[in-house]
């Protein structure tokens, strides 16, 4: 169980999109279905200009000073005080957790809290915030999650993506052996210990393979890159896309 | 500057630097169970204590000296050592029949005895002050009477434990027998079944450098 | 140079070598799913995230009044008898123990379990002095016997199977090839025994240290620790400052974390609380018990308020059975005294970021380990501040660790420089996305380590804000 509290907002009419650069650079397909999902509920998509990456590389690699120079340029781009959305649990637990501490005793620190505060991760934005109902217009299918460790522990939605498939009636959710082990990616660490990431990528796929899945989901684009890209080279049987995806398709009844 | 002083200035430096400390209450609610009754209690500790090979027997004050020749007999134990000093030592050494197991009743300082202790005492019969229902834990205080080494060395150790001494958490045996106001004494115990490692590929294995077998006798 | 340091700087070669050993991976694999399972079993019905409240709370408090609880404990310790010495290094700290035995013409310690003797390497210290110091915890015997370091604070032999032990027993002891455990350990007690009734000093480590009543508490289960601090004439408690509490009811939270966050075990089979020597009356126990209070360089993590939470650690190895990276690589592989998690941000300290930077690197940051940390240490939190101090990442905060910024490299800061640029500069990075975009298929199917084991990530042909512009423009 989290333990992490969270006030969820009644729904707003408008919110912010803060799609993160792996999204905009790798997977824009990915944004498109979130912005779409979001306006089928009836919430207007505002996405500013200028977005680029939350600052989490630098962060994570003990450069804070940088990470701050970048971050600084993207805490202007939300001045109204409505929801920022992000298709990604570990920039969403980047802004909501680390933005604070980040800026804790720097001029920005009140703007950097507010931030964090209205930040949310897309899923459990969808689910806890508009209520999403999903009619499942697909084939019979058996898929598996990967929820990123970020997303579980920090923005605590481990419970969103489950919830969310179990809604698709034709969707058979499937649960791979040490669902909540971390896949190995941990941004810069797949660079800095590649022996150690692919072990760990390589057991994650394992599992995945072996629940008998059809597919994979997750949450998360790096962990995607990450199962999905091993997947790809080892000719694994199981691939994967964002839940954003899966879920669009799904509900829409064709290609996004 | 000795170690002491250096180590200690360099604490109070640090707290200095450190900005403050904010210490969060501790709240020790959580280590109660208020609900347990007797039975439950009594049931806990039994299985607590089973799980780890305790063996367990209730007796009486009447039949326990028979229930614990019988269980001499059948362990096919060479001695049973008893404190002369102890009320239940004396009321043993009164009722004791079995010829085939003879009582040791000798206490001499440690130095004295150690090749005997660790090489031909079978097992030894020792009071306790109570146990704790939650972890299946006996209380034992060495004493002069019933030294420390006696509930250790040799491989089975009998302890008689009063049923009503029985107490639901460490907690509260620590707070109802008022151990921070009297005083700890030299060496206080808690012993939760006879000794065990699972060192071994986390193999469970019992008897290892403790006593092999602990019996314990629960007067009604 | 010295060897503990040259150790950890072989992180990297010696991680790959266990990645690369199916006995390791398997090992370790099944000890720690073992170990998870039992810990989960062992809280099933209390009120966990109160109790690790608690527990953290138990241990800030000793904390913040470290310095007077030290005083406390001594005061109380040495009222009943008991002596203390304080050694600010673990070398001083041996000269301590050596000299007590030498004082008593000591040739040769039976040691409990100590982590912090490791950390001080005394058996080696003690060894060039011809006094023997021989392992009795059943895991620590078995490694002492194959010349190796403990692999894991809890179980020090967890990376050798059965069929190892076995081996390592006849070898060594003479005793059949055998797959029976029972065996196995009745020889082990029986080759111990007669050290117990011999040794001249015992030796232990303390699991807590209570100031207001005076009391070393320690918790085992197989009777070792018991005889060494019962039997020989003189007992000698090793500790870490940190080990210190502040009242004997703060036991009760920590004991019941402690043993189901190590073992899965709601108790140990003995919990040992030592308040004296032996007494006049006492027909027992050590006529001397001394307890070294070893520094060794956590004054220096108390001095900043953030690192200060590692202090709070209660030694229970719950981090390393849930670390992904620990089960994968082992204990050996970190080449430190305390491996894992714990390992990673104890470290540091304890040898300098110049030689460990590599340690708190060497982590996803998943933050399993502070999920079950029974005192709440922040341990993803401190990994993150120990990379800036290795980089002198935060001008803001400066850093102060022995050590920092020794990871600084102008290499990779041109890296950052440029990728700061890039996204803190929307021209910057509109120009570089659409580049990007451009020249997808100019992606190197090799991209260094990454594409050894994955395919090459390759943009989209077009980025989703180049996307959204054009139904702007669409649309407008």
């Amino acid at each position: 169980m989290s333990d992490i509290i969270k006030h969820y907002p009644p729904k707003p009419q408008k919110v912010y999109f803060y799609a993160t650069c792996l999204v905009d650079v790798f997977y824009p397909d990915t944004g498109l279905a979130g912005i779409r999902l979001l306006e089928r509920e009836g919430v207007e998509v505002v996405f500013p200009q200028g977005q680029s990456c939350c600052g989490q590389p630098a962060y994570t690699s003990g450069l804070n000073e940088q990470a701050r120079t970048v971050a600084v340029t993207q805490l202007d781009l939300f001045p109204e005080d409505w929801p920022i959305v992000m298709p990604s649990g570990s920039c969403a637990g980047m802004l909501r957790k680390h933005y604070p501490r980040l800026f804790a005793g720097t001029p920005h620190e009140m703007q950097a809290e507010k931030v964090a505060a209205r930040t949310w991760e897309l899923t459990d934005f969808l689910l806890h915030v508009c209520r999403i109902r999903l009619q499942d217009q697909g084939e019979p299918v058996r898929v598996a999650i990967h929820t990123s460790c970020s997303g579980r522990r920090e923005a605590g939605i481990a419970e969103v993506g489950p919830a969310l498939l179990r809604q698709l009636a034709d969707v058979e959710l499937v649960e791979q052996a040490r669902p909540a082990e971390c896949c190995g990616f941990g941004g810069t660490f797949a660079v800095r210990h590649p022996e150690i990431s692919a072990a760990m990528v390589a057991d994650k796929a394992a599992a995945l393979v072996d629940s008998g899945a059809d597919q994979f989901v997750s949450t998360d684009c790096g962990c995607l890159m990450n199962i999905d890209g091993f997947a790809d080279k080892q000719q694994l049987p199981v691939r994967g896309q964002h839940i954003v995806n899966f879920l669009w398709q799904r509900s829409k009844g064709g290609v996004a | 500057m000795t170690a002491r002083e250096a180590i200690l200035q360099r604490l109070y430096q640090g707290r200095e630097q450190q900005g403050g400390l904010d210490v969060p209450v501790s709240n020790f609610a959580v280590l109660e169970r208020p609900h347990w009754n007797h039975a439950d209690k009594r049931q806990r500790f039994e299985q607590a204590m089973r799980s780890v090979h305790t063996e367990i027997h209730s007796v009486s004050r009447d039949n326990w000296c028979t229930v614990l020749q019988q269980l001499a007999t059948e362990k096919g134990l060479h001695n049973l050592w008893v404190s002369p000093d102890t009320c239940h030592g004396k009321e043993l050494t009164q009722h004791w029949q079995l010829t085939q197991t003879p009582l040791l009743q000798h206490c001499p300082p440690l130095a004295e005895w150690k090749d005997e202790l660790f090489n031909q005492v079978n097992a030894a019969l020792t009071g306790c002050r109570g146990a704790i229902a939650e972890t299946g834990s006996l209380i034992l205080w060495p004493t002069t009477a019933e030294p420390r080494v006696i509930s250790l060395v040799p491989p089975v150790h009998f302890v008689l434990l009063d049923g009503n001494q029985l107490y639901s958490t460490l907690h509260q045996a620590m707070h109802q027998q008022g151990w921070a106001d009297t005083g700890m004494p030299t060496n206080a115990l808690l012993i939760s079944g006879p000794s065990k490692t699972a060192d071994i590929e986390q193999t469970l294995a019992y008897g290892v450098h403790g006593p092999k077998e602990l019996i314990v006798l629960v007067l009604e | 140079m010295n060897p503990a340091t040259d150790a950890v700087r072989e992180f990297t070669p010696r991680a790959r070598t266990a990645l690369d050993n199916p006995a390791v991976r398997n090992n370790f694999r099944k000890a720690m799913d073992g170990l998870m399972d039992k810990r989960q079993a062992a809280f099933a019905d209390w009120d966990l995230e109160a109790l690790r409240e608690l527990g953290a709370a138990v241990r800030l408090r000793a904390l913040s009044r470290l310095p007077e609880l030290l005083v406390q404990l001594e005061h109380n310790l040495q009222a009943r008898g008991i002596q203390v010495h304080w050694a600010e290094t673990g070398e001083q700290a041996c000269q301590i123990v050596h000299d007590i035995c030498q004082r008593r013409n000591a040739r040769s310690v039976i040691k409990g379990k100590s982590m912090v003797s490791e950390e001080m390497d005394l058996n080696a210290f003690l060894a060039r002095s011809g006094i023997e110091a021989l392992e009795s915890d059943l895991g620590e015997y078995i490694i002492q016997l194959a010349g190796e370091a403990p692999s894991h604070i809890i179980m020090p032999a967890i990376h050798k199977n059965t069929d190892e032990i076995s081996e390592l027993m006849h070898q060594q002891t003479g005793t059949r090839r055998s797959h029976d455990v029972d065996y196995l350990t009745a020889s082990a007690r029986s080759q111990l025994r007669e050290k117990f009734m011999r040794a001249d000093v015992g030796l232990s480590g303390v699991n807590f240290a209570i100031a207001a009543t005076g009391t070393l508490c320690l918790v085992e289960n197989e009777g070792n620790g018991r005889l060494t601090t019962t039997v020989p004439d003189c007992h000698i408690a090793v500790t870490g400052i940190e080990k210190v509490v502040e009242n004997l009811e703060d036991i009760a939270p920590l004991l019941a974390l402690l043993t189901r966050s190590a073992t899965g075990q709601h108790i140990t089979t003995y919990v040992n609380m030592i308040s004296a020597p032996r007494q006049p009356d006492e027909k027992d126990g050590p006529e001397e018990v001394h307890l070294v209070l070893v520094d060794s360089g956590r004054s220096a993590i108390y001095q900043d308020r953030e690192l200060l939470d590692t202090l709070r650690c209660i030694r229970c190895g719950a981090c390393m059975n849930h670390c992904p990276v620990y089960t994968r690589i082992g204990g050996h592989a970190y080449g430190t005294t305390y491996p894992g998690p714990i390992g990673k941000i104890l470290m540091p300290h304890l040898l300098g970021l110049e030689s460990a930077h590599i340690l708190p690197t060497a982590s996803t940051l998943c933050g399993a380990c502070e999920e079950v940390c029974p005192v709440k240490i922040p341990i993803p939190q401190l990994l993150q501040r120990l990379r800036t101090e290795a980089m002198d990442g935060d001008p803001q905060r400066p850093a102060h660790m022995d050590g920092h910024g020794s990871k600084r490299n102008w290499r990779e800061m041109l890296l950052w420089h440029g990728w700061t640029l890039f996204n803190s500069r929307p021209w910057a990075y509109r120009l570089g996305t659409a580049l990007a975009a451009r020249f997808r298929r100019w992606t190197p199917a090799r991209l260094g380590t990454w594409t050894r084991y994955r395919s090459a990530p390759r943009p989209a042909p077009q980025s989703l804000q180049q996307q959204l512009r054009q139904c702007r423009h669409k649309e407008s």
